[in-house]
């Protein structure tokens, strides 16, 4: 009989890893469906339930949330324990933010399609559920923070200070975003007003990116390329100063989003010029993951995992460089309000933060469920097939959005638009359709690793992870 | 300046932004000391995690760090010469407004003539003017088309204006008011007056007989009755309508809200509001008299 505080826990870990990839195909289901309904407004069949406003508040929340929410609780939960050298704090806690987790996504697959929402997006979920999400979150904090606490090694590991600064700036974003005013059970009015309501809202909405969807998967980054490349992390400098420098940048690049509106021209001037200097503190990450690779690029030819991984960060510098830029506001006047805000978001999304997990989830099933990768050879189709639907969905959403931006301003010599709206989102279809596609056959992938997954799955093996003693430093 | 409600704010913020450049700045001084050993090869920090992690200790590239300065120094130049800093308001003195007002001016300056030579002229020789008609057709799709459609047939509660049917009359000097002050269609609910359900399906029968339609002639009877005492003021004996008030004609066969007998039973018995807003304002009178003519020119086709 072992002794359980000498292994580590991957009881949680390995629910959370499963789910992960059974929220990414949900999600993603609902996000081909609904850019469909773009291409084909049949495709909402007059139902309340399947129309695009109640689907896609649904779609952003199962993908961020519940495939984004289960990798991070799932990696996090697992790199904490290897890189502290102890058992995850508090196993009970762990488990309950499991099911508590659970809970509230399932909640949102049944409140969102009911139109039960607050409007605020990205937040869409009523009151009570809210306040599980604080009660879950506020759990996974203890979890987490009380197994940094009881670590054997000094030193902290870099993954878990981005993982830290994810759950403790979610944790103050949440709380102060959804504060608000219960009317009903069902119903709430947000607690702010007017333009700083708009503003509460995306200093949320784009730290939600900056955090979730940044902070906690440069984690990820930080654990699971340097262990598959089996390469030492390029620069500690450069991680303390782009880890210092991006956690104060990003909580001010909100008003980037609400260019030319009613927010004070002070704020708006802030948020731009921040949303410019995070170029170079977002780009530190993606220097530190490319050149850890660097002196073992022949790995990249055979590991399928690496592949998802280098593709991820070359992803996420691509999409840092393209946000400074659109946050610019002579770019935002063009680029806001098009189809290239979806390109960009997606490039960040489907390039960095799915790719990320995916090599994640591909590096830790194994090692879960001790048994190898079912087939190799379907982990290198879903990568070029999900980097064939990536490039497909980017292309078209660049094309079409910075087409609409010049149909919208395009003037005749008589002074007036040249284009009606409807012309718009006439020339808008092809790539409505291309995106579609794209979508397609990202989703395939995910179908694909699913079916790998649970090959391997069937084929577990009991696993004890014994708890290894700190190397000793040199 | 309203966006603080005291001078402590403006402070607050100026120093947390200053606070930070200095900040930034002093993380990359402190982090840009390390040296490369004699052979190039920078070596571990000493610290390993989980058996084999480990950081090597290179010094911040170069490139990367100058990208870094070189976009705080545009921060710097940026809050100095637009407003950012609490409530200084830049030395440029821009703003959002002044930029929107000088865009307007402009556009103003460029293209006003080019409708003011118009305003002059007869509408009904405008309606044949090929250039008035194509900056029309343009005004409209920019400004109408949203209620009234691309192609002008309207929509459910929005009139169609190729059908030769006006609620307010086809002149085009009427068209013109019409657009200029804007129309406020009211028909008031008539559920109360003609005694409930029944006294609604009476009359939406005898409605449906105007239009010539298969009825019950004794339901149509009583609606009849109905119809003399409640409805004639303003749709007439003969239920021609009034475009003095806005009464649509109930002989024609065209429905604003829609001609089935649920659709007419519902307008009876909840009643209408329909809004044309007033464009004086908006548009300006020469834009309105050009797209008067348009509009005109419209329901001269296939007359």
């Amino acid at each position: 009989m072992n002794d359980e505080s000498m292994t580590y826990n991957y009881t949680v870990v390995r629910q959370f890893a499963v789910m992960t990839v059974i929220w990414g195909i949900v999600g993603m289901t609902v996000g081909v469906l609904i850019a469909s309904q773009m291409a084909w407004p049949a495709m909402n069949f007059d139902t309340p339930w399947l129309s695009f406003g109640r689907l896609r508040p649904l779609h952003t929340n199962a993908v961020v949330f519940a495939f984004g929410g289960s990798a991070l609780f799932a990696t996090s939960y697992y790199v904490v324990q290897r890189t502290c050298h102890v058992r995850l704090f508090a196993p009970k806690l762990a488990a309950f933010t499991f099911w508590g987790w659970m809970t509230v996504i399932l909640l949102a697959v049944i409140t969102l399609p009911l139109g039960i929402t607050s409007t605020k997006e990205y937040a869409e979920l009523e009151w009570p559920i809210d306040i599980l999400i604080t009660i879950v979150w506020v759990s996974y904090a203890v979890v987490f923070f009380g197994t940094i606490a009881k670590r054997k090694v000094k030193h902290i590991y870099v993954a878990n200070w981005f993982f830290g600064a994810f759950i403790l700036t979610v944790a103050m974003l949440h709380v102060v975003n959804s504060a608000s005013v219960p009317v009903t059970f069902f119903k709430s009015y947000s607690a702010y007003a007017g333009v700083q309501d708009a503003m509460i809202q995306w200093w949320y909405g784009h730290n939600a990116v900056g955090f979730f969807l940044t902070a906690g998967f440069l984690g990820i980054m930080y654990y699971f390329l340097p262990k598959q490349a089996e390469r030492p992390v390029y620069s500690y400098r450069l991680s303390v100063v782009h880890f210092w420098a991006l956690s104060f940048t990003y909580i001010w690049a909100g008003p980037h989003h609400l260019h030319y509106t009613a927010l004070p021209d002070w704020t708006q001037s802030l948020g731009m010029v921040f949303s410019l200097i995070l170029l170079a503190p977002s780009w530190g990450g993606m220097i530190n993951g490319m050149m850890t690779l660097s002196g073992s690029w022949e790995k990249l030819r055979t590991d399928p995992i690496l592949k998802f991984m280098i593709v991820s960060v070359s992803f996420y510098g691509m999409s840092t460089f393209e946000g400074p830029m659109m946050a610019i506001k002579t770019v935002n006047a063009l680029s806001h309000y098009t189809d290239w805000t979806i390109g960009h978001v997606h490039s960040g999304a489907l390039g960095w933060v799915a790719f990320i997990t995916i090599g994640a989830i591909y590096f830790l099933i194994p090692r879960l469920f001790g048994a190898e990768m079912y087939s190799k050879k379907l982990m290198e189709i879903h990568f070029w097939i999900a980097t064939i639907g990536i490039v497909l969905y980017i292309t078209s959403m660049w094309t079409s959005g910075i087409m609409q931006g010049l149909m919208w301003r395009a003037v005749n010599d008589d002074g007036t638009l040249t284009y009606s709206f409807v012309e718009s989102v006439q020339a808008m279809h092809p790539f409505y359709v291309v995106r579609f596609l794209g979508g397609v056959l990202f989703l395939t992938g995910m179908l694909i690793m699913a079916y790998n997954v649970f090959k391997t799955i069937a084929r577990r093996q009991p696993v004890v992870a014994t708890i290894p003693a700190p190397a000793a430093a040199h | 300046m309203s966006d603080f409600n005291s001078e402590f704010w403006s402070w607050f913020i100026s120093a947390i932004v200053v606070g930070g450049f200095v900040w930034m700045l002093y993380l990359l001084q402190i982090n840009n000391k390390v040296e490369l050993p004699a052979d190039g090869k920078a070596k571990p920090t000493g610290h390993i995690w989980d058996e084999d992690l480990e950081e090597l200790n290179n010094p911040l590239p170069r490139w990367w760090l100058y990208m870094f300065y070189i976009t705080i120094v545009f921060g710097v130049v940026y809050l100095i010469l637009y407003p950012g800093m609490g409530t200084f308001k830049g030395v440029l003195g821009w703003t959002q407004i002044s930029e929107y007002e000088t865009a307007v001016a402009k556009a103003e300056a460029e293209f006003g003539p080019l409708y003011e030579r118009y305003l002059n002229e007869d509408l009904a020789v405008l309606a044949a003017d090929d250039d008035a008609l194509k900056t029309g057709e343009r005004l409209f799709v920019n400004y109408c088309s949203t209620c009234h459609g691309s192609d002008a047939r309207g929509a459910r509660g929005f009139p169609n204006l190729r059908d030769h049917d006006w609620l307010y009359g086809g002149e085009p000097e009427t068209i013109k008011a019409t657009i200029l002050h804007g129309r406020t269609g009211a028909m008031p609910s008539w559920e109360g007056a003609l005694g409930g359900e029944e006294g609604v399906a009476q009359v939406a029968e005898y409605v449906e007989q105007l239009v010539g339609r298969e009825v019950d002639d004794e339901v149509a009877a009583a609606g009849k009755t109905k119809y003399d005492m409640f409805c004639v003021g303003c749709h007439q004996a003969d239920g021609t309508g009034s475009q003095a008030v806005g009464a649509p004609n109930l002989t024609d066969n065209i429905w604003l809200y829609g001609g089935s007998k649920k659709v007419i039973k519902q307008s009876i018995a909840k009643g209408r509001n329909g809004r044309m807003p007033a464009h004086a304002d908006f548009l300006g009178e020469a834009k309105v008299h050009i797209l008067a003519a348009y509009i005109y020119s419209l329901s001269q086709e296939n007359k």
